[in-house]
């Protein structure tokens, strides 16, 4: 499972002070405690927060200067995702393109020459799908054009975008139903990923339903995920469900496990 | 036609694990061996790297074997009844990459011998030998966590490889092996889930995986071999996929389980055929499959299959 720590974002109150107030120390918080949760990727969002690259080049750095974990650059402005990729130390992820062609044909060249991974998100300018057959179209869409500019299956990350459950109940369905025709795309299939906490947006029960999807999802074919990292119990359902699809040889410490491959110096 | 792409990716490699050290390293061999590092199945040069050609150590005992056949006799009873001379004569004669002293003597079910008396088999061979060593106490939990920290303690810095902790006696043994510099060997009942979580027990520990060589058990040709072959294939290639618990080099204990069977022992079923050369080629065969298997380190006893075996590695590591 690739986990993606999804806290350092311009939409949670205490990033908005940090990056106005040029305070490092929460950036560093959230850079150490996902890492220590097992992140494979931190991604680095500012959101709305600020307009200025210099800002989001200080928060990049902030957590370059604090963990050794890979970046996933999470911005929809071409300008910061060119600046930000000159700055990654570890082999970074590219957070977002859309189907998009305009899109597709600024992103995909430059995370293929990078050698970077790049998510794509299964929407376009006609906005947000909302069946099975949309997603897995715009799938295709993105895969075509990535397998046709040279960045391989391997590296290239689907969403299927995932919807508020409360508002739009029958898209989860949708969703993993999508999942599981993303993966007959190619062999070996590309990465499927979701920003996971969509799902369970303004709900009360939000850990259980989050990690109820999640275990579903992987189910489906699902192996990286945007979410909260920090949630012990969220990472733990999944790394349980990869050992009962047979992804890992059982053994009674299999948590304990899954996190020792992850320790530095241990291996890939 | 197109013949299919039919080479795999790994994502991992098996770990490698060095055994001995020289002067310069902190030790006093002459040279040390070097297990592991492949990133393939076994021999599949067309796909990966096999850096390290497996190796043999020939078995050593604290005290004159008590149940070895005569045919084993023949090439050890001058010697056997000294573990320092034993050792000296599997180097200058039949060629053995390391040395396993396996410290029988100490079984309290048998000669009972205390942690003096092991420590100083261990410091015999030490100074009969260049080669690196194998310690391997007698397999009884209580006696062996008595008697290990003193050989241990005596070959520090010798970088040995220590055998063997399991999954309900693996604290004494980590301990040592972090602080006398020692490798492990990390004994499961052909089990491919207690092999892993002996591993996660012991790195729990804080032993390096790097320090880590799985023996998951072994079986004499016709005494299930075939489910210690799947187990090894299987956990291989789980090691290869990235599971870093199953990324370890792997050991196969051959001539122990090799010369209690009949089919090798037994000189008194004529029908059979000659024993001399019926041992040691069940002793051989037994080796073969297992190192198709991933074996990465083999024990074992009789000259002859040692050295048929050691002419089959040749073959096997030339790349086509």
């Amino acid at each position: 499972m690739i986990f993606i720590g999804e806290r350092i974002n311009g939409g949670f109150k205490d990033i908005v002070k940090a990056i106005k107030e040029k305070d490092s120390s929460i950036i560093k918080k959230w850079a150490v405690r996902q890492t220590q949760a097992g992140a494979n990727y931190i991604d680095v969002n500012i959101g709305a927060v600020s307009n200025k690259v210099e800002d989001y080049i200080w928060m990049i750095e902030t957590v370059q200067e604090t963990v050794p974990t890979p970046i996933s650059i999470d911005t929809n402005k071409l300008e910061f995702v060119k600046e930000a990729l000159k700055l990654c130390q570890k082999t970074p992820l590219i957070n977002s393109t859309t189907a998009h062609d305009e899109k597709l044909d600024q992103l995909v060249p430059l995370a293929a020459e990078h050698g970077v991974g790049l998510i794509g998100v299964c929407m376009d300018e006609k906005g947000s799908p909302q069946d099975v057959n949309r997603r897995v179209e715009l799938a295709a869409k993105i895969f075509t054009h990535a397998v046709e500019k040279g960045l391989p299956p391997e590296r290239l990350f689907l969403d299927p975008v995932i919807m508020p459950l409360k508002f739009l109940q029958p898209q989860a369905t949708n969703v993993l139903e999508a999942v599981g025709q993303f993966k007959l795309l190619s062999d070996p299939p590309p990465h499927i990923v979701m920003g996971l906490s969509n799902i369970s947006s303004q709900t009360i029960e939000s850990k259980l339903i989050n990690r109820t999807f999640l275990v579903m999802a992987i189910e489906a074919g699902l192996d990286a995920a945007i979410c909260d990292v920090t949630d012990t119990e969220l990472v733990n359902a999944a790394i349980t469900a990869e050992l009962i699809k047979g992804e890992h040889i059982y053994s009674d410490s299999f948590i304990k496990a899954y996190q020792a491959a992850k320790k530095p110096g241990a291996g890939s | 036609m197109l013949i299919p792409e039919v080479r795999q990716k790994w994502a991992n490699s098996i770990n490698t694990v060095t055994i001995g050290a020289t002067s310069e390293e902190g030790g006093t061999r002459t040279r040390t061996v070097t297990v592991g590092g492949s990133t393939t199945l076994p021999f599949l040069h067309f796909e990966g790297k096999i850096p390290h050609r497996p190796v043999i150590a020939m078995e050593v005992l604290d005290i004159t074997p008590k149940d070895w056949p005569a045919l084993l006799g023949e090439h050890f009873s001058d010697v056997w009844d000294d573990p320092g001379r034993w050792a000296k004569k599997c180097v200058d004669e039949f060629g053995a990459d390391l040395v396993c002293l396996r410290l029988a003597g100490c079984d309290p079910d048998g000669e009972d011998k205390g942690p003096d008396e092991a420590a100083a088999a261990v410091k015999s061979v030490l100074e009969a030998v260049g080669i690196p060593l194998i310690v391997w106490g007698c397999g009884n939990n209580d006696k062996d966590n008595e008697v290990l920290p003193q050989c241990s303690e005596i070959s520090a810095g010798e970088r040995c490889l220590l055998g063997s902790i399991t999954e309900d006696n693996y604290k004494t043994l980590v301990a040592l092996c972090k602080a006398d510099g020692h490798k492990l060997i990390a004994e499961s009942p052909v089990d491919i889930n207690i092999a892993k979580q002996v591993n996660v027990l012991a790195t729990d520990l804080g032993l390096d995986p790097k320090d880590i060589v799985i023996y998951p058990s072994s079986g004499a040709l016709g005494y299930g071999m075939e489910y210690v072959y799947s187990i090894m294939e299987r956990g291989r290639i789980a090691g290869l996929d990235g599971d870093t618990m199953w990324a370890m080099p792997l050991l196969c204990d051959i001539g122990k389980e090799v010369w209690k069977v009949k089919e090798a022992a037994s000189d008194e079923i004529a029908e059979w055929g000659d024993q001399s050369q019926r041992g040691p080629l069940w002793e051989a065969s037994t080796a073969y499959v297992y190192l198709l298997a991933g074996a990465d380190l083999l024990i074992m006893r009789h000259p002859k299959a040692v050295s048929e075996v050691k002419k089959y590695l040749e073959k096997l590591m030339e790349p086509k």
